[in-house]
């Protein structure tokens, strides 16, 4: 019974294929209908085990007073309000230093650090990839090395060395070393040595046009996604900058670190840290968003050949 | 590709060539310069002083003092909490690295499966908790220690418990619970890297392979995507093992720091705390230095083992 109904599906298909062209079978191929059911459940679930949480913190921020005291806890909202978010900012306000005072540090340290990270990767990125000097082979074998270990080993040392510099409590201890992160000029090189055609560059150069010239106004105009993925993920790293163990004056720390003091000042205030929670995880959820074809073509040059 | 390699010179020796090719090609290292300046400052440096300073006592106000081995002997025979803290390290990485690689993986090749528009909604669902900075913090509420956090409302409405159960203070919990958070925030780069993955192999391999007798998806993941999209799965690899020796934030986050009886306590907190707090900075520069052996190490190993994969 079973092989008899396999072999009409066969006989379908094959049907189909000649009437239709392959291209209409194609999602088919090899596909069973069990499976994707299977699949289709699993997704599902953990699909919610990813946004529960999440959304549970938009409910939180969305309840009034009494609803956030009601037993058992309610997974949705009888009296959606904004009080937690107003309170939120009037909490801002009463804070010691003026909370745009937050607000303009994180996006400052934001914009200067992911300008200053995509310049600098993207002209090391095009002289690694498109500039045949000697020892840019070693140069990318070391950055692809500094990818297998994270800031937390060179923290100690890190500081010993922004006390020598006199840096420590200024913008300059956060900025900087968020224009040499690693793995934005490796996703970049990768994506150049794909995406830009050597041909095009050599002509330019009989031309007689300047790398710098060529750089600017043939090679990144060609690598948008790239410099769009590395503009994502360095702000997001800066966005989400919170308490730096090299500041300490209130005026310079970020509305992060702000944010995190309400959230963790007391249970009393649960609706409003939900509130803070949510306008914290708004920003970098939309950008990525707006932006995610770009990341995910970018990406898909970022595989390690050896 | 690269031009100079048609070129072949048997009038002068490999170093007047490289030397010639440097001097031609100058315009190349003035625009990596900048970068590698401030990498070699912020990232070389560090990691060669902290292997210096590691064998030396160091408080900021003196001179460095060179004591030898003694750092690493303190730490492995005197420091108890260091070696809590080694084996919670290693235990966090070996269980939340494979697992949130295989997570990537598989969720990046279920939600292939889907239709384009859909596909980019639900990776937005999957990504969005590793990039919305501490909004993990949600988790305390979800396991608050009252009746009013969720999970304990419904365990003791439903009989489970008597009295709530203080999650993030109770040994038995805390590194289950922290485990669970951390792979929940750990579909990240990693994950964006393998949902590309799949999406450039070549589609015409599949309808080949159906030829050849490929009969499931199992076997099309096996012998045609898989092989098709390694380059990513290494890259994959490195992220995840990487960031699994890094979640030393969200412990702090959830669990506070120190926390109860050392259960969750890593070498990151243990490094904050020499160095941050008591600037003890040569023992410090030990702690780190393991640390950075532990990661690379770690890291060479699976690449290596996975450049043995279907080869």
């Amino acid at each position: 019974m079973v092989a008899d109904l396999k072999q009409k599906y066969i006989a379908y298909r094959n049907k189909r294929i000649i009437q239709k062209g392959p291209s209409s079978f194609k999602r088919s191929i090899n596909r069973s209908k069990g499976g994707d059911a299977a699949i289709f459940i699993l997704l599902g679930i953990v699909a919610v085990i990813m946004v529960l949480p999440m959304v549970y913190a938009i409910v939180q921020a969305l309840k009034p007073l009494d609803e956030l005291w009601v037993f058992p806890p309610r997974f949705y909202v009888v009296n959606p309000t904004l009080k937690n978010f107003s309170d939120l900012f009037r909490l801002m306000g009463n804070s010691w230093v003026p909370f745009s005072r937050y607000i303009f540090n994180t996006v400052f340290i934001s914009i200067a650090g992911t300008a200053g990270n995509v310049l600098l990767s993207s002209y090391a990125a095009y002289a690694i990839s498109k500039i045949h000097f000697p020892g840019r082979k070693f140069l990318f074998s070391v950055i692809v090395y500094s990818l297998m270990f994270n800031a937390t080993v060179t923290g100690i040392t890190n500081f010993l060395l922004m006390t020598y510099l006199g840096w420590v409590d200024t913008y300059l201890a956060v900025i900087v070393p968020a224009c040499c992160t690693t793995f934005g000029l490796y996703l970049m090189k990768q994506f150049m040595e794909t995406s830009v055609n050597d041909s095009v560059l050599e002509s330019a150069r009989i031309e007689g046009a300047s790398e710098n010239r060529i750089f600017w106004t043939i090679a990144m105009p060609m690598v948008k996604p790239a410099w769009v993925t590395l503009i994502i993920f360095a702000f997001k790293d800066l966005w989400n900058t919170g308490q730096n163990m090299y500041i300490y004056s209130e005026q310079l720390k970020t509305f992060n670190y702000a944010i995190s003091q309400i959230v963790t000042s007391g249970i009393a205030r649960s609706g409003v840290g939900a509130a803070a929670t949510v306008v914290t995880m708004i920003v970098p959820i939309t950008v990525f968003i707006i932006s995610q074809s770009n990341v995910i073509q970018t990406m898909s040059t970022s595989g390690m050949k050896d | 590709m690269p031009r100079e390699k048609a070129v072949i010179r048997s009038d002068i020796s490999k170093f007047r060539w490289t030397l010639l090719q440097m001097k031609k090609n100058w315009v190349g290292y003035a625009m990596v310069l900048p970068f590698f300046i401030l990498f070699f400052m912020f990232t070389v440096i560090p990691v060669v002083l902290s292997v210096v300073l590691s064998f030396t006592t160091f408080n900021m106000l003196e001179w460095p003092k060179w004591v030898g081995m003694d750092n690493y002997i303190r730490l492995f025979l005197d420091d108890d909490i260091f070696l809590t803290a080694i084996k919670n390290t290693m235990l966090f990485a070996v269980i939340t690295g494979p697992c949130s690689y295989l997570l990537c993986l598989f969720f990046a090749w279920f939600i292939n499966e889907l239709r384009p528009k859909i596909r980019s909604f639900v990776t937005v669902l999957f990504y969005a908790p590793s990039i919305s900075g501490n909004v993990y913090i949600i988790f305390k509420t979800l396991f608050s220690s009252d009746q009013y956090g969720i999970v304990n409302a419904y365990a003791m409405k439903l009989n489970l418990i008597q009295k709530p159960i203080l999650w993030f203070q109770d040994e038995n919990y805390i590194f289950g619970l922290v485990v669970l958070v951390a792979l929940w925030t750990s579909l990240g780069t990693s994950f964006l890297t393998m949902i590309a993955g799949f999406q450039v192999v070549n589609q015409e391999l599949y309808e080949a392979g159906a030829v050849d007798g490929v009969k499931n998806r199992w076997q099309e993941l096996w012998f045609i995507t898989l092989p098709s999209m390694k380059p990513q799965l290494m890259l994959g690899a490195i992220l995840s093992i990487t960031s699994s020796f890094g979640f030393g934030q969200i412990i702090t986050d959830l669990v506070g720091f120190p926390s109860p009886n050392y259960v969750v306590h890593t070498i990151m907190h243990h490094l904050g705390d020499y160095g941050g707090m008591r600037f003890e900075m040569g023992y410090a520069s030990a702690i780190a230095t393991l640390l950075f052996f532990m990661m690379v190490g770690a890291n060479l190993l699976v690449t290596k083992m996975l450049r043995k994969v279907g080869t």
